[in-house]
């Protein structure tokens, strides 16, 4: 009996990212249109699996997820040690264009997840010719803090479980009890101060209001998807983007701010119509 | 409902071992009826109608009977599914020492979440 991998594989990418010489963990599946998935805050490239393991999406898509750096299997860049972890909208535009380079990808479509369907609506505004298409995951324009943010990153509460007791409550109470806490258990094993540098972008940084009625979408078609229970990317902020830029907006049933690892078959049967728009471009 | 909260998390020994760090009072205020809960390494040891005169506690979780009753629903509807949400809609609010309640998110999440189990009987 040979041995029974999954058609995923991964490997480390040397590349220069943010003027910084980088060793970053890529993972990738399947076959066609390239697939960029961006992760969500203070996670990593795994969410991603039930894309990669679906033959439907790998039949004529390459689905390629990074672990961006500080994040998963991608390390800190040197001398991380004497530096405090916050990501702008300036760099996060820059390190996704610059992986695509790396990877030599010739207009993939990008799709992210929460700060990566913020990042989304950033890479359209700014970057549109880039890409043949966008996916936007519980994308909105902005949202506000809700909570104190300095207890993600303090010695004397764990980090790990602070952060999964934070973002459980977005998970759909559908989900299934591995995915949920598998989803989960990528949270636990966050680096210090990973999320909550992440969230600087999400809550303050990459606030895009200003600027979403400037997206052009015949440039680059924006497609967005956001789950029901999401209450941090709201159905409200994602119909708002649709209604100021023309995208196609779902609001997906029975899930939440995770919908590619909390329930991926469910997340799948919504994708799928999706990617066949795109192929059909 | 709020009076099934130490018989269902005593009898949850997963939740009472994740909790079993937590030594604390907390309050839950419906409207103005306010409830004091002991734990002790993880189990309730006491639960305490009021009303007080100088109650001793560390933190307070604060909303409407309206809000509470939807939140211990056993299928809340969308938005009252978990605490954050009501935060987030300034439907609740979570006041004083907050140390316990964040540094033990996870558990406080189940143990305030419990009166669900009850009316699911």
């Amino acid at each position: 009996m040979s041995p029974r991998f999954e058609p995923i594989t991964g490997r480390y990418l040397q590349c220069e990212l943010l003027g910084k010489p980088q060793r970053l963990y890529v993972e990738e599946a399947g076959r066609g249109i390239p697939l960029l998935c961006l992760h969500t805050a203070g996670s990593d490239a795994r969410q991603y699996r039930g894309l990669m393991n679906d033959a439907r999406i790998t039949a004529n898509y390459r689905v390629i997820a990074f672990d961006m750096p500080w994040h998963g299997k991608s390390s800190p860049p040197a001398g991380w040690q004497d530096t405090e972890y916050q990501l702008t909208s300036r760099d996060y535009v820059r390190l996704i264009v610059e992986v695509a380079d790396a990877l030599e990808l010739e207009k993939p479509v990008a799709m992210g997840c929460s700060i990566g369907g913020r990042i989304v609506l950033h890479l359209a505004h700014e970057k549109p010719e880039r890409f043949r298409a966008l996916i936007g995951l519980e994308s909105a324009a902005y949202t506000a803090p809700y909570y104190d943010l300095s207890w993600l990153n303090r010695p004397d509460v764990h980090g790990g479980m602070v952060c999964a007791g934070v973002v459980s409550g977005l998970i759909a109470p559908t989900a299934p009890a591995p995915e949920r806490w598998e989803t989960l258990w990528h949270y636990m094993q966050s680096g210090p101060g990973v999320f909550k540098g992440d969230l600087y972008f999400y809550m303050i940084d990459g606030d895009i209001r200003d600027r979403v009625d400037e997206i052009d979408i015949k440039r680059c078609p924006l497609f967005l998807l956001t789950g029901e229970y999401d209450y941090s990317c709201t159905a409200e902020g994602t119909l708002d983007v649709a209604r100021r830029t023309g995208a196609t907006a779902t609001i997906m049933k029975d899930l939440g701010h995770f919908p590619m690892s909390e329930d991926p078959q469910k997340f799948n049967d919504y994708l799928l119509p999706v990617l066949e728009k795109i192929r059909a471009l | 409902m709020i009076d099934s909260i130490p018989k269902h998390v005593n009898a949850n020994a997963d939740l009472v071992r994740r909790g079993r760090f937590v030594d604390t009072t907390f309050m839950i205020a419906i409207d103005e009826a306010y409830t004091l809960i002991r734990i002790r390494e993880g189990r309730v040891t006491k639960l305490t109608q009021g009303p007080f005169i100088t109650p001793d506690y560390s933190f307070c979780l604060r909303a409407s009977r309206g809000v509470w009753e939807k939140f211990w629903q056993p299928s809340p509807p969308l938005g009252f599914t978990d605490i954050f949400a009501l935060v987030k809609q300034k439907l609740m609010k979570v006041e004083g020492d907050l140390h316990p309640f964040m540094s033990n998110l996870l558990y406080f999440k189940d143990v305030i979440a419990a009166p669900r189990k009850e009316a699911a009987r």
